[in-house]
């Protein structure tokens, strides 16, 4: 540090300190501003959800919410609207099974075994994602029509399973390869066989993580709109029936739909924030 | 009664052989050191005796029984995991009751025994806490008690100790030989650790590239190893070996000086012998001092002896300085001779 | 405890599943596509071309991605670096940028309907600023650029979540010690971010990118909800031959187009953002 005048060496760290608390500054008004930015639309939907449908299309809005739970009685005395809310849960839920049920045990074997062909199953997980695959909806309705799933919970629950189960090879595999072989292996030479040391070392291990994992199909299921759609048409999941209706329905019901579709979502994210950033760092690879 | 016999086991990953046909009897209530470097194959053998990999060819017999077909469960084993493999979800008291369990042991029994051998290893005090609230040598006591608890013909344990630091590896070594000498149990232990094998063993497997190379008692192997690996392997530090030119019959030339040595057949031999087997007496080898690193109780000198590096310790109150050329006379009954092309020792 | 069978027994079910409902479908949709009564012909694509919103649904929907990808790629670096930084909140200010995460396309594009509606909040706000007299219809016909921007506000808001968890999750991946090495040599803030986290978050980059971009080409529902019939794109129309006018051929037709342009996009991402062998770390 070379200073002339012991004025300037009093003042130059002054000025570091200033600039660093503008810079906080700055960064918490950002984070703010960022949050606010992801917050207030979701603020404008609760707000439309809890007026009353005049309210809903009045002018100028309020920015309060009136506490009105007529649009919400609307939505929920429309006819479908029930059917559509059980359709879209009961195809979330068997999504949810059939992912983790199929996706876990080979999440396992890649996990812990090597073998030939483990390079190719890889590619055919990775080549699921650069691939649209609402598209699939297309072949499969020609495909349920002939098998006779065609408008049913368990033929839109294979799609969304399709959906869902690259991910949740590759969540179970990064859950699995987090517990060490050698808690298996003692298990083993504490007279476990291979099932035993798997109900009772790995799977209580797991099972917050497989949670997750299953709450995360459940969430790609009860969101997809696309194959919903093309594929039911009696038994319309949410989603689709939302969908179908936007140009004829009036304003309260739109509202009202998507903050009942946006609800489970944000419990679901908040139940597995945990594990979002585990399960997406081990989807790099 | 458990014998462990290993008869021509080799193991091939693809096409990389981790095993060469190995051959060897485990006495029962012996306590076998398998020793080498990393990637030597050592814990490889222990996983096929333990029944964590099976054998490409080969037998292993423990007791009367023959093994390699049977899954670890059945094999009558217990397992110590260099990581300790403490399940995270249990409590100490279900860790160590976990294989009593599993082989249906009434309760009080199994009270009993984790009682038992949670004092034997001092963590009575510790029973209900988890493997989270436990430091690492918390957890190798309950690794130990929970293989000891189920009081097994065979203990196999994988380099228990690395993971420990250099005060509680010392304190834990002297405790398991104590524990497992009163426990009546064949023992074979993987380590890396020369020290750890030499204070711990009855016998110790020296291993080189997937092959045992002597397996003796530790003085023996110390003073007579079979093979230039094992002195270069053993002892710290390792021995010095010098070329040494037939100089007639019995007798050869080392660095310009004469011994006399085996009386073979061949011209060249290697010189060996151990660094604190050489006196700074004259008409010795002639040394030119590189570095002298004081330890204490000596000094180890690192010279120069006919171009090869040549390593000695001498007393700390020798007055030795880098630089200076000294005579390393070495001690006639401690040399010992290596075969260069087979590396085996010559007698 | 080896068990030669037990991997493929495991991997099995998975297989079967994807071949049965993913890759044989892919081949049907390529055959539909293609085929007239069992015999190969291009007439699908022929009638695709040729109808008027073929083009215009393109454009779109290649426009919209070319305006929000790059902005998503942006706010999404500039979001995680941010969070790197935090400690104080940094798990609540994370669970909040993630929410659109779970929020359904179709949700989303309600949502941003309740601002630029006519009576919505946007008119609301620009009216109580004397902004304006009376409601704007942002969402008709004749206000194209205002759906465009709106659609593009939508899908930024809804897809950059995805990005951001996973550049999160890649720089949570680099060791702290190559920031502290630099910043040893002196290396500025910025100097770390374009020398140390942009080439060791390349991988991450790569599926972020690769995943949004396919997203972006098979943006369907926010559009529906805010556009409607005015501003046409490729899945939606897939959607509309499949279902108002009933020709899936031509439907399988746009699917392909869909595909060809994802795999196009995949392998030049792929390419550029591509890690040599022996660099990765």
């Amino acid at each position: 540090m070379t200073t002339s005048s012991p004025t300037v060496a009093a003042s130059q760290p002054q000025k570091v300190v200033d600039a660093r608390k503008a810079g906080s500054m700055v960064f918490a008004a950002s984070v703010f501003l960022l949050c606010a930015w992801v917050l207030v639309p979701i603020y404008f939907l609760l707000v439309n959800t809890l007026s009353s449908p005049e309210e809903v299309a009045a002018f100028p809005k309020t920015f309060i919410p009136p506490f009105n739970f007529g649009s919400l009685e609307f939505f929920a005395g429309f006819s479908g609207i029930g059917n559509a809310l059980k359709n879209s849960a009961l195809v979330a839920i068997v999504t949810m099974i059939m992912s983790i049920g199929v996706g876990a045990p080979a999440g396992y074997a890649l996990s812990r075994f090597e073998f030939r062909g483990k390079a190719a199953f890889r590619i055919l997980i990775l080549m699921t994602r650069a691939f649209p695959l609402p598209l699939l909806a297309l072949p499969l309705a020609v495909m349920f029509i002939r098998t006779g799933l065609d408008d049913t919970i368990i033929g839109l629950a294979i799609v969304h399973t399709t959906l869902a189960l690259p991910f949740a090879v590759l969540i179970t595999f990064s859950l699995f390869s987090g517990i060490p072989v050698e808690l298996e292996e003692a298990a083993w030479t504490l007279g476990c066989n291979r099932v035993q040391a798997f109900r009772k070392v790995v799977l209580p291990l797991v099972l917050p993580g497989i949670t997750a994992s299953a709450i995360f199909a459940f969430v790609i299921s009860w969101n997809e709109v696309f194959a919903a759609s093309v594929l039911t048409i009696e038994n319309r999941t949410l989603t689709a029936f939302l969908l179908q209706s936007l140009d004829v329905s009036p304003l309260h019901l739109k509202f009202a739909g998507g903050f009942v579709l946006v609800v489970p979502a944000l419990i679901f994210i908040f139940a597995v924030r945990k594990y979002l950033f585990a399960m997406w760092g081990i989807a790099n690879r | 009664m458990a014998e462990i016999q290993i008869k021509n086991v080799a193991k091939t990953f693809g096409s990389y052989q981790a095993l060469h046909s190995i051959d060897m009897t485990i006495s029962d209530r012996e306590f076998m050191v398998l020793l080498g470097a990393s990637g030597c194959g050592k814990t490889t053998l222990l996983r096929i005796i333990a029944g964590l990999e099976t054998p490409s060819v080969g037998e292993v017999w423990i007791g009367d029984k023959r093994v390699d077909h049977l899954p670890p469960r059945q094999r009558g084993i217990a397992m110590v995991f260099q990581n300790y493999a403490v399940f995270p979800h249990l409590t100490v008291f279900e860790n160590i009751a976990f294989g009593l369990r599993m082989n249906k042991l009434d309760d009080a029994t199994i009270k009993e025994r984790v009682n038992r051998t949670a004092n034997l290893m001092h963590i009575e005090q510790l029973l209900q806490r988890y493997s989270g609230q436990l430091s690492g040598g918390q957890r190798q006591r309950v690794a130990v008690a929970r293989a000891l608890a189920m009081e097994p013909d065979v203990i196999l344990m994988d380099e228990p100790l690395s993971n420990l630091d250099a005060l509680l590896r010392l304190e834990m070594r002297a405790e398991l030989k104590g524990v497992l000498a009163d426990s009546n149990t064949t023992t074979i232990y993987v380590t890396h650790d020369q020290v750890e094998a030499m204070s711990l063993a009855d016998r110790i497997a020296v291993m080189h590239e997937g092959r045992i190379v002597q397996a003796n008692n530790p003085v023996e192997i110390y003073r007579n190893p079979a093979a230039h690996f094992v002195g270069s392997f053993i002892g710290n530090p390792p021995m010095n070996f010098l070329n040494a030119t037939k100089g007639g019959k019995g007798k050869w030339n080392v660095a310009g000086k004469s011994f006399s040595g085996p009386q073979s057949g061949q011209e060249n031999l290697e010189f060996a012998i151990r660094p604190e087997d050489v006196t700074l007496n004259g008409g010795g080898l002639d040394a030119k001092v590189r570095i002298v690193e004081p330890l204490g109780a000596h000094n180890l000198v690192t010279c120069d002896v006919d171009g090869s590096l040549f390593r000695a310790v001498i007393d700390s109150d020798s007055k030795v300085k880098a630089g200076e050329h000294i005579s390393l006379a070495p001690m006639q009954d401690r040399i010992r001779w290596f075969d260069p092309q087979t590396t085996l020792a010559v007698a | 405890m080896e068990n030669k069978h037990l991997p493929y027994m495991l991997l099995l079910p998975a297989t079967i599943f994807l071949c049965v409902f993913f890759i044989y479908p892919f081949t049907l949709v390529a055959w539909e596509a293609f085929s007239k009564d069992g015999a190969f012909t291009m007439e699908h694509f022929q009638t695709m071309t040729s109808n008027w919103k073929f083009e215009i649904s393109f454009w779109n929907t290649l426009l919209l991605a070319a305006a929000v990808v790059p902005i998503q790629l942006a706010l999404s670096l500039l979001m995680a670096t941010m969070v790197s930084k935090m400690q104080k909140g940094r798990d609540i200010v994370l669970y909040i940028w993630t929410i659109p995460l779970g929020i359904s396309d179709l949700a989303a594009g309600i949502i941003w309907l309740a601002i630029f509606d006519q009576s919505g909040y946007l008119n609301s706000m620009l009216y109580g600023l004397g902004v304006i007299d009376q409601p704007e219809n942002f969402l008709s016909y004749q206000n194209k650029s205002t759906i465009f921007i709106a659609i593009v506000l939508a899908e930024i808001w809804r897809a950059t979540a995805i990005m951001l968890v996973i550049l999160v999750a890649g720089i949570g991946l680099i060791p702290k010690e190559y920031y502290e090495a630099a910043e040893v040599f002196g290396a500025s803030n910025w100097k770390r971010f374009t020398k140390i986290t942009l080439p060791m978050l390349k991988p991450s980059l790569q599926t972020a990118l690769v995943l949004r971009v396919i997203l972006a080409f098979e943006v369907f529902a926010v559009v529906a909800a805010l556009g409607g019939t005015n501003f046409p794109v490729l899945m939606g129309e897939t959607y509309n031959w499949q279902f108002e006018l009933q020709d899936g051929n031509v439907a399988a037709a746009y699917a392909l187009v869909i595909l060809a342009i994802s795999i196009v996009f995949t392998l030049v991402i792929l390419r550029v953002l591509r890690v040599p062998k022996g660099a990765q770390v």
